[in-house]
């Protein structure tokens, strides 16, 4: 090992969208996870696992939030495999302007997946727990990297998505005005 | 603030086009849960007996259950109900898949459509947004196609829609409700097409709340482990290829003909490899870790997904084998026909012109194969277009309407409604209450907690009881171990297994359970995830009523009769509980006779059939003994029912 080089812990969830069945369960149990208080709700509308679900075309395909986006591609690729063809966004994890997943209903406030994070540490993020079917499937695996990355939580993670959309002196103001209320 | 329902219904009037938010009463839910139980409610409340199923003052409501949308694992089946044609009685009609909780999240528990569109509109619900909107640019688009249309419309995959196809909008009695791959059946079609309404695309995204969250999400974790690890629930025929029980039992055609030794290892294997050669994959319905759905790519058609009995309904009534089933399956489906009714229309009117009842001039080149005749009157039929305007309305009203003789051939339907075709020997007594007294109009969807039939040995059935859970009552495990031969069982043990039976479908279709992880599978094993000793604690945490057994058997035993009440007012009495003279061969009137009395009488009802005073004051339900009284149903004292010709109010 290489000086100054530190380990850190991967974590996948690998994904088989032929053993999808479209349940949803996966959407409900992130979702009842973290809702404040936890599992106060279950709404599949605020988590961070979504299934593309073409029940026509037969695409059943589970994704997680990733990073925010303040642009929609512009322009998509469609993808063939095994004969179904599949939107470029299929794919995507972004929180975008162009559709509404992983969003918060209620602010707009791009959501995350964080590998369900907590204290104590789960076992498998909740979305694998809740696969009954092994479409969703957990590993850790350990990988060497360079220094130590800045952990972001979720606020740092939604104010700089609202910077980005309305400019740091915009939610600076807003902000200012808010707490004089 | 509400727990587990929104405590909100949204209100349609197509004619004027209202649309209203209406708050409910708390105490319903507490009195009829929700679903069918509280829809049961609305029908009495709002529509009089007076109201033809066409007029557009009845209604068509689409409900919830009390546990869509919160953590309760296979909580998704919604309920429609409305006065069918078929019938003049209540329609029961379900449907899996994904609307129940979409809808709740858009925060209502119902909606109820009332009145009737000046042309084909669709109503379109994004929480609070609400629009009564054109569909005439989707006027004879098939079901999942106006699904599929819609959510490009709208720019929103996440929209859930249910609609109708062709056979609806043309008004044909066997018209279904379709979502996805999954249907609304039971005449219920017919009435959102008279009222013009192609479809409903509904989108929530609010918080549904419940009393004790976190109780309630662990206990489901474990629900939904114990339903995914167990043979016991889900439907068995998703991954058991032998299907000799439906094959070798049931009867073909016209519900005429039984092949016993139809079934072959030869025929199972190469059927196996029909349907894995076609299938895409299994699916399942929102939040449950079973898949029951099969769904198929067939070569030339729309992709379609079938479940359980759906795969051999058309190709028996056809005397065909499943590739027929799965070549025109799809077809009906997109049409919007129910498949278990629609293919017995079929064969009946075959039937019919093989015996010169019905000639080439009633069906002008009719094609020789029996098939291409399937796919013929189908044509007929969702058009209304000659014969099919008669065969639309069903075996019963259409034998009626041929006349001719033609009603002897109708010899498969009570109420007016087509049965499973099931001729057997033996009388089963269980079952003769079941299918005689039934309001479900199908026996899946009476049967289900009890056996069918007894096991061999008494050690087999000691095993069985020793580990059944779901019984209500040790009693029932004596009755099942002293059972020995199928039409032998006391009276009193017919009675009370059917009383059970009804139970868990009143309790599922009111607070939203699949019946396959419920009320229709636990007579295969024994071994079933909810049952009435733990349907309690799940009620409870979701809607912070202290809910016990004896109060939800209560609460069932108030819907059931307030069903009842409902068809009683609309003329169902005695005489129409008659299962088919030929649904068993040997029949004995006077035992039959005296086993409805005594389940009359063990309901509470007299001998008509109707809820005494007593009973209906006793659930509650004295609105309903008033209304009795007034009408002349019941007279003032119960020694003396009225007669049944004083409150004849069928339709022709
Ligand atoms: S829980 Fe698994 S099978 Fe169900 S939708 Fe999610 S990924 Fe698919
Ligand atoms: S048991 Fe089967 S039919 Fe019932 S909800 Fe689950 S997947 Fe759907």
């Amino acid at each position: 090992m290489k000086a100054g080089l530190k380990k850190k812990i991967v974590k996948e969830i690998k994904v088989d969208v032929d053993k999808c069945t479209g349940c949803r369960s996966c959407e409900l149990a992130c979702s009842a996870f973290h809702a404040a208080p936890r599992y106060s709700s279950m709404n599949p509308s605020r988590s961070r696992i979504r299934v593309i679900m073409d029940e026509v075309r037969d695409v059943y395909v589970p994704i997680r939030a990733g990073e925010y986006t303040q642009a929609e591609c512009n322009g998509r690729n469609i993808y063939t495999i095994a004969g179904k063809e599949y939107s470029e966004c299929t794919f995507c994890p972004a929180s975008c302007p162009s559709r509404d997943y992983f969003k918060e209903p209620d602010s707009g406030l791009p959501l995350k997946c964080d590998m369900c994070e907590s204290v104590p540490p789960l076992p498998e993020p909740m979305c694998v727990q809740a696969c009954e079917f092994d479409a969703l499937t957990y590993e850790e695996r350990e990988e060497e990297y360079e220094e130590e990355e800045l952990k972001r939580d979720e606020m740092e993670i939604a104010f700089e998505s609202l910077i980005k959309k309305y400019g740091l002196k915009q939610v600076l103001q807003t902000a200012s005005r808010l707490s004089k209320r | 603030m509400r727990y587990a329902e929104t405590g909100v219904n949204l209100e349609i009037d197509l004619s004027r086009g209202n649309i209203e938010r209406v708050e409910t009463d708390p105490r319903d839910m507490e009195l009829y849960l929700g679903g069918q139980g509280t829809a049961a409610k609305i029908l009495w409340d709002r529509v009089p007996p007076e109201v033809d199923p066409f007029s557009p003052d009845n209604l068509l409501i689409f409900s919830t259950g009390l546990l869509h949308a919160t953590p309760v694992p296979a909580a998704n089946r919604v309920a429609v109900n409305t006065f069918s044609p078929q019938t003049n009685l209540m329609s029961h009609s379900l449907m899996g898949g994904f609307f129940g909780p979409e809808m709740k999240h858009a925060g209502y528990d119902k909606i109820i459509i009332r009145g009737k569109a000046p042309d084909l509109v669709y109503l379109y619900i994004h929480d609070d947004t609400v629009e009564i909107r054109d569909a005439t640019h989707l006027r004879g688009k098939g079901c999942t196609e106006t699904g599929d249309i819609l959510k490009k419309e709208l720019k929103d995959d996440r929209v859930q829609v249910a609609a109708i196809g062709l056979a609806g909008e043309n008004r044909v009695y066997t018209a279904s409700i379709d979502h996805g791959h999954s249907s609304a059946a039971r005449g219920v079609g017919v009435i959102m097409g008279d009222k013009r309404l192609k479809a409903i695309a509904v989108r929530g995204t609010k918080d549904i709340h419940v009393a004790k969250p976190a109780e309630l999400f662990e206990l489901c974790m474990h629900m939904h482990q114990q339903i995914g690890g167990s043979d016991g629930c889900g439907d068995w025929m998703a991954v058991d290829e032998d299907d000799s029980f439906h094959h070798d039992n049931f009867a073909w055609g016209n519900a005429r003909t039984r092949r016993r030794g139809f079934w072959s290892k030869e025929l199972e294997e190469r059927w196996r490899r029909l349907k894995y050669d076609h299938m895409d994959r299994q699916t399942s319905c929102y939040n449950c870790p079973k898949k029951c759905r099969n769904v198929i790519s067939w070569p030339g058609r729309k992709r379609f997904g079938y479940k359980c009995y759906g795969k051999d309904t058309y190709h028996m009534a056809a005397f065909k084998e499943l590739d027929f089933t799965y070549d025109i399956l799809g077809v009906a489906q997109e049409y919007g026909l129910d498949s278990y009714s629609t293919p017995q229309v079929m064969a009946f009117a075959l039937e019919l012109y093989e015996n010169g009842i019905l000639t080439d001039k009633d069906l002008p080149g009719l094609p020789a194969d029996s098939g291409d005749r399937f796919f013929y009157l189908m044509e007929k039929i969702v058009r209304r277009e000659g014969i099919g305007d008669i065969l639309a309305n069903g075996v019963s009203l259409a034998a009626q309407q041929i006349g001719n003789g033609a009603e002897k051939y109708d010899h498969n339907t009570i109420k007016r409604f087509e049965q499973l075709p099931i001729k057997l020997g033996k009388l089963n007594p269980p079952y003769f209450l079941m299918i005689a007294t039934g309001e479900k109009m199908a026996i899946t969807q009476i049967e289900g907690s009890f056996p069918q039939d007894p096991l061999p040995t008494m050690e087999e059935r000691q095993a069985f009881v020793d580990k059944w859970e779901a019984v209500p009552n040790e009693k029932f495990k004596q009755y099942f171990l002293e059972w020995e031969k199928r039409n032998d069982i006391s009276n009193e043990a017919s009675c009370a297994i059917t009383d059970w039976n009804e139970a868990m479908h009143y309790i599922d279709d009111s607070i939203g359970l699949c019946g396959f992880v419920s009320s229709f599978r636990g007579q295969f094993g024994g071994e079933i995830a909810y049952h009435i000793n733990n349907i309690p604690d799940f009620l409870t945490l979701a809607t912070g009523v202290d809910m016990t057994k004896d109060k939800l058997w209560e609460c069932f035993q108030r819907i059931r009769t307030l069903v009842r009440a409902n068809n009683v007012r609309r003329g169902m009495r005695r005489k129409d509980e008659r299962p088919p003279e030929d649904h068993w061969a040997v029949r004995d009137e006077a035992f039959e006779q005296k086993l409805l009395d005594d389940y009359y009488a063990f309901k509470g009802w007299n001998k008509e059939g109707v809820p005494t005073r007593e009973t209906l004051d006793k659930l509650g339900l004295s609105y309903v003994s008033e209304d009795f009284l007034r009408r002349g149903i019941l007279a003032d004292t119960e020694k003396n029912p009225a007669t049944e010709t004083s409150v004849e109010s069928e339709k022709k």
